[in-house]
């Protein structure tokens, strides 16, 4: 089901810690020999799940289908464009009613309820993190990459945000205010990026099309391309 | 609880690691992981109670997981918290043991996209007076808390400005352990990050949504 699937036990999780992960890979269960623990562990809760009839597994495969396909960074990249033609639906927002805003485009839901625009300017640059888990805004966004959810730029990100940002490839101006958003409450933040000089006369189509998924959480800079 | 997730500030985490072309799952059970999460409970926990049961671990163990490693271990602590299934009925399953049915699925695939697409805000529609107002300085009060809260250490005891006021939220403090949704405003607080880090600073803000209850005037 989820492309590029690593079928081999002993997968990168993606993340850089180093020390060793309790897999016990190898071990014998039989049938289930070429499994991980992780994954007997995940198998056996989805049997226990389903057997006994608290979940449908119909539903949970639909579930998964959603995530993958019904939410992505294409979302939030149609409202931003869309932010860049229309002063109107720009201001709209801005404002405290952003969730309607962007429901009106067409995108609304879960761990989108309640969302925030904050935008970029010449003397502002925002970046949104969330230092405790993993708050993200899943209906423009999709779910968050692996490196937003780990470590380094969970403890990083409010601490050192100019390091953080140059390995990102992102230079801001020292005269810039870059503001750090911690997500720990259920507002969910997406920035809205500068949009970039020598894009004039381009339809909302050509603007979504550059508009990156980096550069609506903060750590990247929209360039014209 | 001041758990290894509270790691706002901490340092040694190395650099911030980026995969090309990441898929959104690495793995089948890393999905199954996620959605038996957001729809195996029945209305048996709430999101705090699942944070809660993700971040409960001794840190080393918390560091040693990976993303859906956690989510699996939270969501096993859920079902026997709740008491959907014993510990003893988990270890039958992860050695092939099968089940008779309990119960009848209600939540059908046909239902998905309209459950996404409306969420659960925890907006709470009941007219409570905020504390404090936009401009005025806040304090984040000194806390230990051994359960669940969302005010991260690296600002507590600290001082900044309320930036705007977001409105009346459920809080997480007491929902999280059955103590009800206590209904009160969170506000955006901007933190000088001179105020947090001191001579380490790069500058610039840190913004928290704070609660009325992780407040005091400054």
């Amino acid at each position: 089901m989820a492309p590029n699937q690593d079928p081999s036990p002993n997968h990168d999780h993606g993340h850089s810690h180093d020390h060793s992960h309790d897999h016990g890979h190898g071990h014998d269960h039989g049938e289930f020999s070429e499994l991980s623990d992780i994954e007997l562990r995940v198998r056996a809760l989805e049997s226990l799940l389903t057997e006994k009839g608290f979940v449908d597994p119909a539903t949970l495969d639909a579930l998964v289908q959603y995530h993958e396909e019904k939410i992505g960074p294409r979302n939030g990249a149609q409202v931003v464009a869309k932010a860049w033609t229309d002063p109107a639906y720009k201001t709209w927002l801005l404002s405290t009613d952003a969730s309607a805003a962007i429901a009106s485009v067409g995108f609304e839901g879960r761990q989108g309820e309640d969302m925030v625009v904050i935008e970029n300017t010449d003397s502002v640059h925002n970046m949104v993190v969330c230092t405790l888990c993993s708050c993200y805004p899943w209906p423009v966004l999709g779910l968050p990459p692996v490196w937003y959810k780990s470590a380094p730029y969970r403890s990083r990100a409010v601490s050192e945000p100019r390091s953080v940002l140059t390995e990102f490839g992102t230079t801001i101006g020292d005269d810039v205010d870059v503001r750090v958003w911690d997500s720990t409450a259920e507002l969910r933040y997406l920035v809205l990026p500068q949009r970039p000089a020598g894009t004039e006369g381009w339809s909302e189509e050509q603007l979504a099309e550059i508009v990156t998924r980096n550069s609506m959480i903060g750590t990247e800079i929209v360039a014209a391309r | 609880m001041n758990g290894a997730h509270d790691m706002g500030g901490v340092h040694g985490f190395g650099p911030v690691v980026q995969e090309e072309n990441e898929p959104i799952f690495h793995a089948d059970w890393e999905a199954k992981a996620l959605v038996m999460t957001l729809s195996a409970g029945g209305g048996r926990w709430n999101i705090d109670m699942s944070r809660f049961a993700r971040e409960n671990s001794p840190p080393a163990d918390y560091l040693a997981r990976s993303y859906y490693e956690m989510w699996t271990y939270g969501l096993e602590k859920l079902m026997v918290e709740s008491g959907m299934v014993t510990s003893e009925e988990l270890a039958a399953a992860r050695d092939g043991a099968h089940f008779e049915p309990v119960e009848t699925p209600t939540f059908g695939p046909e239902k998905v996209e309209r459950a996404m697409r409306s969420g659960g805000s925890a907006r709470v529609d009941v007219d409570v007076a905020a504390l404090f107002a936009p401009g005025q300085r806040v304090r984040a009060t000194v806390n230990a808390p051994r359960t669940h809260t969302r005010c991260p250490q690296y600002v507590r005891g600290r001082t900044g400005v309320v930036d705007r006021d977001h409105g009346v939220f459920v809080f997480p403090d007491t929902h999280a352990h059955g103590g009800g949704p206590k209904p009160q405003h969170i506000y955006a607080v901007r933190f000088e990050a001179t105020e947090l880090w001191g001579s380490a600073s790069q500058g610039g803000a840190v913004y928290v949504d704070l609660w009325d209850d992780y407040l005091e005037l400054a």
